[in-house]
């Protein structure tokens, strides 16, 4: 048995409109950045599992960040490489 | 005749149960409260998902709350076709368990909105608008700061073919214009409801406008009509 540690990224799907990046792009300007786009604000989320190899552990991720860590109707998520840990 | 009996469920970070409860009782059904860990709704004829921030709406509005015991209880009791009202946090409750389409994401202008509003009635197809006329105008207040609503085209598309479209956001008069919509909703969406029309989700709060001697009563017709419509079914 090993220990993986994970990292989700949770994005709002791109058409959607993402108030809150927005809201921090017009803030770039007024603090004296100029010429940056783009801003999206998403979700990070770190976990660990415990598996008898990664892709177990990655599976068991994949069934979380679809059913609990992302809503499929607004959000999109990649999963980074994980760690093994233990 | 015993009156109906209408559950209203507490989540932890639940806010609006006890007006939830309270309208019920104004209204002259029974009202019984049921606790999240329940894993039944204790024979009730209809449930209410109400207001607040359940689980403190970590990770996303109703996002954790879907996985509570008692939502499998009322996924049977939807799936029966029994009517469950899910108001702003049970709206977002029921989208995020699939019982409703679409989803309510950040308000369009990022701040919270607490304020009354009209919104207008697009159908009396649902038990809980059976004795309202499409086009009627109600006064209800909104407070939430996650209540735009929006679906893929095909989603959006398929409500308004389908009559699903319950509540508008709209002016006095009934007009829509962005000028009414408190939230940027697609469409003007304050509420839709399921394909037989027995589960239903709106963002305002008919709850808080029951009782004439505090304000506004707008919300008072959806609990007289989900009375009528439990009535009618004895």
């Amino acid at each position: 048995m090993s220990r993986y540690r994970f990292e989700v990224v949770v994005m709002l799907k791109p058409g959607l409109a993402d108030p809150q990046g927005k809201t921090v792009e017009d803030a770039l300007p007024t603090m004296g950045w100029a010429g940056v786009g783009g801003v999206r604000v998403g979700r990070h989320v770190e976990l660990t599992v415990d598996a008898a190899t990664e892709d177990e552990a990655r599976a068991r991720v994949e069934e979380i960040a679809d059913r609990l860590l992302s809503n499929p109707v607004i959000e999109e998520h990649r999963i980074l490489r994980p760690e093994e840990v233990g | 005749m015993t009156s109906p009996r209408v559950g209203v469920v507490t989540f932890p970070g639940s806010l609006d149960d006890r007006d939830a409860l309270r309208a019920v009782r104004l209204m002259g059904a029974r009202a019984v409260p049921l606790w999240h860990r329940d894993t039944d709704l204790d024979g009730v004829d209809a449930v209410i998902l109400p207001g607040g921030f359940s689980y403190g709406d970590y990770l996303r509005a109703g996002a954790i709350a879907r996985f509570a015991p008692v939502m499998r209880a009322v996924w049977d009791h939807a799936d029966r076709g029994a009517p469950v009202l899910g108001i702003c946090n049970g709206f977002q409750i029921l989208c995020e368990a699939g019982l409703l389409p679409g989803a309510l994401v950040r308000n369009r202008r990022v701040s919270f909105v607490c304020r009354w509003v009209n919104v207008r009635v697009e159908s009396s197809a649902t038990l809980f608008t059976s004795e309202l006329s499409p086009g009627t105008v109600l006064d209800v207040p909104v407070k939430h700061g996650e209540g735009q609503y929006v679906g893929d085209r095909d989603t959006l598309r398929a409500l308004g073919e389908e009559g699903r479209v319950v509540f508008r956001y709209c002016s006095a008069r009934g007009e829509l214009g962005e000028a009414w919509n408190p939230n940027g909703s697609a469409d003007h969406i304050a509420g839709v409801c399921s394909e037989r029309g027995n589960v239903v989700g709106l963002m305002p709060h008919p709850e808080h406008a029951v009782d004439p001697d505090v304000g506004p009563a707008g919300g008072r017709a959806l609990f007289e009509s989900l009375l009528a419509s439990l009535l009618a079914r004895v």
